[in-house]
């Protein structure tokens, strides 16, 4: 019997995405709406806007619900979508320090300039499931906002409950602890979407990269350098989460103008693996830096853990062995998750061609092989 | 969180195997002191890395007549350690207390209590990293060999090297010791000046390191030796004339933080890391104005 190849490729395309869109339906429950995707995957929303590399949470929004929480898919979408836009102008450099914190700590002392603020956490949260949760109703729901709005009514309101403060970097560097990575003079920092990443890069390279790379890989590079594959030794001087004003220099005037805030992350650490090479400088702590949009606090960690190590690496100073982790042209050329993930998934188009190729090349080894036996 | 008399957990919140198991690995940890043992490190409520390790040991072993402390950084105040205090009571009822003369049992992060523990009391440390040769040899397989070899050549290359780069020993916690003269162990991170007190000591230590999964310990009366040069002895973080802000403590590990002060100053001070011995020097008019 004769073997007919595949074809008909444009109705097996369009009949598998209706499938798709189909079992996405086929449960018959209601349709999620923006809202609740917003309001109640926020960190699904905040994932899809620092990996897609474009601040817009209704988008965002969307992105998760078309991707159906595939948040690799969710950031494709958002980044796919920034790509057709004009890029008008860069913002003014934003410094933290501008922040309107929600949530600010330091893991380097207990207690620093501005007191520690715990804020919207759930790191000590014992992890259990919670049965109610499934039954939650619009009257729960309700009740539960009357209890908050009875507690903001309680409590006199403070005026440093999304407050302002000083960064402990700040303090850090007053006291001569902490020796910041080079700086970099250039008017405009590096735009991965406008240059191609050539080594060695930039620092604003590195972290723009690191900045809208996938968060699951930043994390298992920062792990292993931290487990035994680096010499890392971090510390967290400070994370702050909260609402960041964003300035654009006036097109006429040249006057700072604030054109809006952005809910984001931003994370210092130090380490002590310190500048022990420059001979000419006392030792000092290593900085390094972690910025994402939303909450995102592994993210922006990793993030800072890896700036840091890749500092040290750039200025030859670790001293023991510094792990794939402080590579940072293996780091950066394979922390983006919809690069990763496209190369990966693009083994399932046809190979045809190439694995023909393969097996030719297969047989001859194999004639070699069978010539080479006594 | 569920009680335990609702039937839903048993008491210590692990099930009755897993708490043999771990007490298992205890025993042979106290039996060759110093030793990595593996054991399976069940799945907690709790993060990895924030505890599980320290934790598994406590509810393996705690009982209902135990009096219970937990201290994170010192401090029995701190959010991890009324956390897990707050995870263990739950789940098991025992009484809890601050003061460290009247715990036999105390789980801790990062610190030993200044005041000198008995041969009726157990220290449970949370463990990050297990391995000193980690730095120097991070493959598990090679390093399990080194260990048992007793080939600890490279760490000593490492300490030099750290002499030779920048003047000192340049490791600050985690300090690597050799325990009952066989093996290299690490001491987490607790500063250097705990060190010291985990030689010859009257009371049990026992190290839990829930997401690597190992267990060590160092029993009472079991030499503990930091590693050293005898022209770069091994030195704590003790400076002349330090001292407790609060207290007046002039032998105690002290922390740095900011005190706020009118309007927007303020100043930075150090006091005691741990909070009980603090206050109880407070409490017993020790204070030296």
């Amino acid at each position: 019997m004769g073997y007919v190849a595949v074809r008909g490729g444009t109705e097996a395309v369009l009949r598998a995405e209706e499938l798709a869109a189909c079992l996405r339906l086929l449960g018959g429950s209601s349709p999620l709406q923006l809202p609740q995707i917003s309001d109640q995957l926020r960190h699904a929303v905040s994932r899809a806007m620092h990996e897609g590399a474009l601040y817009a949470p209704l988008l965002a929004a969307l992105a998760v619900k078309q991707a159906e929480g595939d948040s690799i898919e969710a950031s494709f979408l958002l980044r796919a979508y920034r790509t057709t836009l004009t890029r008008v102008m860069a913002t003014l450099p934003a410094s933290g320090r501008a922040m309107a914190c929600m949530r600010r700590i330091s893991a380097s002392f207990k207690d620093i300039p501005g007191g520690q603020l715990l804020g919207p956490a759930q790191d000590y949260q014992i992890r259990l499931l919670q049965p109610l949760l499934a039954l939650e109703d619009d009257d729960a729901l309700a009740q539960a906002l009357m209890r908050y709005a009875a507690l903001v009514a309680a409590g006199a309101p403070q005026a440093g409950a999304i407050g302002h403060f000083p960064k402990v970097a700040a303090y850090l560097r007053t006291e001569q602890l902490l020796v910041d990575p080079p700086l970099e003079t250039e008017a405009e920092p590096f735009d991965l979407t406008r240059q191609a990443l050539a080594f060695p890069c930039p620092r604003s390279a590195r972290l723009q990269a690191l900045a809208q790379a996938d968060s699951s890989s930043l994390m298992t590079f920062a792990y292993s350098s931290v487990r035994g594959y680096g010499d890392a030794h971090p510390t967290l001087a400070e994370l702050r989460y909260g609402y960041l004003p964003i300035q654009v220099a006036h097109p006429l005037t040249g006057e700072a103008v604030t054109i809006g805030e952005i809910e984001a992350t931003e994370c210092e650490m130090v380490s002590k693996a310190h500048s022990v090479s420059n001979s000419s400088a006392p030792p000092r702590f290593n900085l390094g830096y972690g910025f994402a949009f939303g909450q995102s606090e592994v993210k922006v960690m990793s993030m800072a853990i890896l700036d840091s190590v890749m500092t040290q690496a750039r200025l030859g100073s670790l001293s023991g062995a510094s792990g794939p982790a402080a590579n940072e042209e293996f780091v950066l050329l394979h922390c983006d998750g919809i690069e990763a993930s496209g190369f990966t998934a693009h083994y399932k188009l046809p190979h045809y061609v190439t694995f023909e190729a393969d097996l030719r090349v297969l047989d001859r080894a194999r004639e070699h092989h069978e010539a080479q036996e006594p | 969180m569920q009680q335990n008399d609702d039937h839903l957990y048993t008491f210590g919140l692990l099930d009755e195997d897993a708490k043999r198991e771990i007490r298992r690995s205890l025993l042979k940890a106290v039996a060759i002191p110093g030793h990595q043992v593996p054991f399976a490190s069940r799945d907690l409520p709790i993060a990895r890395g924030w505890g599980t390790g320290g934790l598994q040991i406590t509810l393996a072993i705690i009982t209902p007549e135990d009096t219970l402390k937990v201290i994170d950084q010192g401090d029995d105040a701190g959010v991890n350690a009324v956390n897990l205090r707050r995870l263990i009571t739950q789940t098991t009822g025992v009484a809890t207390t601050v003061a460290t003369s009247e715990a036999s049992l105390i789980q801790t992060r990062h610190r030993i209590p200044e005041e000198p523990l008995r041969a009726d009391q157990i220290l449970v440390l949370q463990v990050p990293m297990v391995d000193p040769l980690r730095w120097v040899e991070p493959n598990l397989e090679r390093a399990t060999v080194m260990h048992g070899e007793a080939d600890y050549g490279r760490m000593w290359v490492y300490m030099y090297e750290s002499v030779v780069r920048a003047g000192d020993l340049r490791i600050a916690s985690q300090y690597p010791v050799m325990v009952n003269g066989r093996y290299m162990m690490d001491t987490t991170p607790i500063p250097r000046w705990d060190v010291p007190r985990l030689d010859m000591a009257e009371a049990l230590f026992l190290f839990g390191a829930g997401r690597e999964k190992r267990i060590y310990a160092v029993p009472p009366h079991t030499s503990v030796v930091p590693l050293q040069f005898e022209d770069y002895p091994f030195r704590t973080e003790y400076q002349a004339g330090q001292r407790c802000v609060r207290c007046g403590a002039e032998n105690t590990f002290l922390t740095s933080h900011f005190v706020a002060g009118p309007a927007d100053g303020g100043q930075w001070v150090t006091s005691c890391s741990d909070t009980n011995f603090c206050d109880q020097r407070l409490g017993a008019g020790e204070v030296q104005p």
